[in-house]
């Protein structure tokens, strides 16, 4: 599936900007006008189709080109120390042709480092849900122990995570197990601390309906926190996976074996700097698409705010 | 029942609520001694701040007063708990269930002990029947309109069987229309369930229709009681018939004089 994405990088990456122009453009529609332009009847309104066509085509496009613009002008300017955009392109044609290939462990299609990669993270990430996600409800939920637990999430959450990874290689003595505890730690305190958010601001008419039905403690959970909290825990789960992936390429890059990180560093041993430029728009584009899968899903599962 | 119990079903003997604010201590209530019989319609009057929804809160058990002691049926009051239900100033429907499930939750969590499924679910349907809203069963609260969700929280409430229905400013966000219409509607389900009720209002009409008793309160901060007035007009009333009957007229005139000649300093105070 990787592969077929990246195919044609340049294509995917304008589909990628596309997406994000229309996230942005709909997520600002929402206060002005509606999501889809009304088209009241199939009347032949060329001129505002056009229009539409364009407004929503020709600025990615734009940014795009601007990019690479930026970029040949800088491959110029250095001399093609950095490839042109053109190299890099017939470059990626050939590392897409076979992004599944295996010659020993420190050489292998770059489509095997990006699921390593997102493996790492998937494992990572999960426990670190997993954790992290109750941990915030007990802590909004009971002041003792959100009174307890501040001072030590204010303390951990501003350390680099890279600087866990050694704790990690101690503790695991591995390094695959080393670069997911690191994933772990630099993910979970979104989670954490916006799950406890959400549970401190569920509006106090809905907790006074459960205090008046005198609800169980699992009701309340269920009924009333768990949906209240739900986009606030999703939007945590959001900011997590946007960490993690930031941190998987630097981990990886530390403690080697196979992933993108280890491949981008590979890479610059053997100085091939396409294939870095490469791999910067393949973790871009994987970035982007984890991101868009869950505001996706946090979109699907936002009640609308109920106005009195 | 004994007798004591139907003229002092609800007491609130010498309460002073004091609240912690950034500047200090700021006295809400003080002195409120009331008692509401059984079966009786209480509504409590007063300009804005001057601690009604305070009360009744405390009444609810939501909060607890700094001095003084409620009594409901003998016991004292020291939580909120679903023999005293409450309709909320914004109805506080749970915006993620539906209009049944809303009612619902109120109704599994009061007879779910000792009931089946299938009479709970016909609980459920006869309290959204009560308001006129079995079509609106499976809306969810964001689809219907404010008086519907106003009578979501009501029907919540009713369904509880509540041995006491508290109400802040029920129909305070709705046009007058339908405040008229629900305010008809509460009148006969109350003549039908023999409610005590405790109504928190700013509308004069609306106390001098419904209530038996009408509480007004002096401006705060620290209000009180200031006078009570018993409204002796024939039940059922009809809003039309009455808007020319002279004990009406009497009564509604007797609250508009202390809220606007007597307490009617409340702009210049604040």
């Amino acid at each position: 599936m990787v592969s077929a994405v990246f195919h044609a990088p340049r294509e995917s990456a304008s589909e990628a900007t596309k997406t994000i122009a229309n996230s942005v453009l709909s997520t600002g529609a929402k206060t002005s006008q509606p999501t889809n332009p009304p088209t009241p009847k199939p009347a032949r309104d060329w001129a505002a189709l056009s229009r539409s066509f364009w407004l929503t085509v020709l600025p990615p496009v734009l940014g795009l080109g601007l990019l690479v613009g930026l970029w040949a002008l800088v491959s110029a300017s250095t001399g093609r120390s950095i490839p042109t955009p053109h190299e890099a392109w017939l470059q990626a044609l050939e590392v897409f042709s076979n992004p599944f290939y295996r010659n020993g462990p420190n050489d292998q299609g770059v489509g095997w480092n990006v699921l390593a990669s997102l493996q790492r993270v998937a494992v990572g990430f999960g426990l670190a849900a997993l954790v992290g996600i109750p941990a915030g409800f007990v802590i909004g939920r009971f002041a003792f122990l959100s009174r307890m637990f501040n001072p030590l999430i204010s303390l951990l959450r501003p350390v680099s995570p890279l600087a866990w990874l050694p704790i990690g290689l101690l503790v695991f003595k591995g390094a695959n197990p080393a670069a997911i505890w690191t994933i772990f730690i630099c993910s979970i305190w979104p989670m954490v601390i916006n799950t406890a958010v959400g549970v401190q601001r569920v509006p106090q008419d809905y907790m006074n309906v459960a205090r008046v039905l005198n609800l169980s403690e699992w009701k309340i959970a269920t009924k009333i926190l768990f949906p209240a909290v739900l986009p606030y825990m999703l939007t945590g789960v959001r900011l997590a996976v946007g960490t993690a992936w930031l941190v998987i390429v630097a981990a990886e890059m530390l403690t080697g074996g196979v992933g993108i990180g280890f491949w981008v560093w590979d890479e610059w041993n053997n100085l091939n700097v396409k294939n870095i430029i490469i791999a910067i728009f393949v973790i871009g584009i994987v970035g982007l698409l984890l991101e868009y899968a869950l505001v996706k899903l946090a979109t699907a599962f936002t009640f609308e705010e109920v106005k009195s | 029942m004994n007798a004591s119990l139907t003229t002092k079903f609800i007491e609130v003997q010498g309460v002073a609520q004091t609240f912690k604010t950034a500047k200090g201590l700021f006295p809400a209530l003080r002195d409120i001694h009331l008692t509401i019989a059984k079966g009786e319609f209480v509504a409590l009057i007063g300009h804005s701040g001057c601690g009604k929804s305070t009360l009744l809160n405390l009444i609810a058990g939501l909060t607890t007063p700094t001095h003084g002691a409620l009594l409901c049926a003998n016991k004292e009051i020291s939580g909120p708990g679903p023999e005293r239900a409450v309709v909320f100033q914004n109805h506080s429907l749970l915006p993620w269930l539906t209009c049944f499930d809303n009612v619902h939750l109120a109704v599994e969590r009061v007879f779910g002990k000792t009931e089946s499924k299938a009479q709970l679910l016909a609980r459920t349907d006869a309290a959204l029947a009560l308001v006129g809203l079995t079509h609106a069963a499976q809306k969810r609260p964001g689809e219907i309109s404010g008086g519907m969700k106003q009578r979501v929280g009501i029907a919540r409430a009713l369904c509880m069987e509540p041995q006491v229905l508290l109400m802040d400013e029920p129909f305070g966000a709705l046009d007058a229309l339908t405040r008229a219409k629900l305010q008809d509607e509460l009148l006969e389900i109350v003549a039908r369930t023999h409610s005590t009720v405790v109504m928190v209002t700013h509308d004069v009409d609306e106390a001098v229709l419904l209530s038996d008793k009408i509480v007004m309160m002096t401006n705060g901060p620290a209000a009180t009681i200031g006078e009570v007035l018993h409204v002796d007009l024939p039940r059922p009333r009809k809003r039309v018939e009455l808007a020319e009957d002279p004990r009406y007229v009497h009564c509604r005139k007797a609250v508009i004089d202390f809220l606007y000649t007597r307490q009617g300093h409340v702009e210049k105070a604040a």
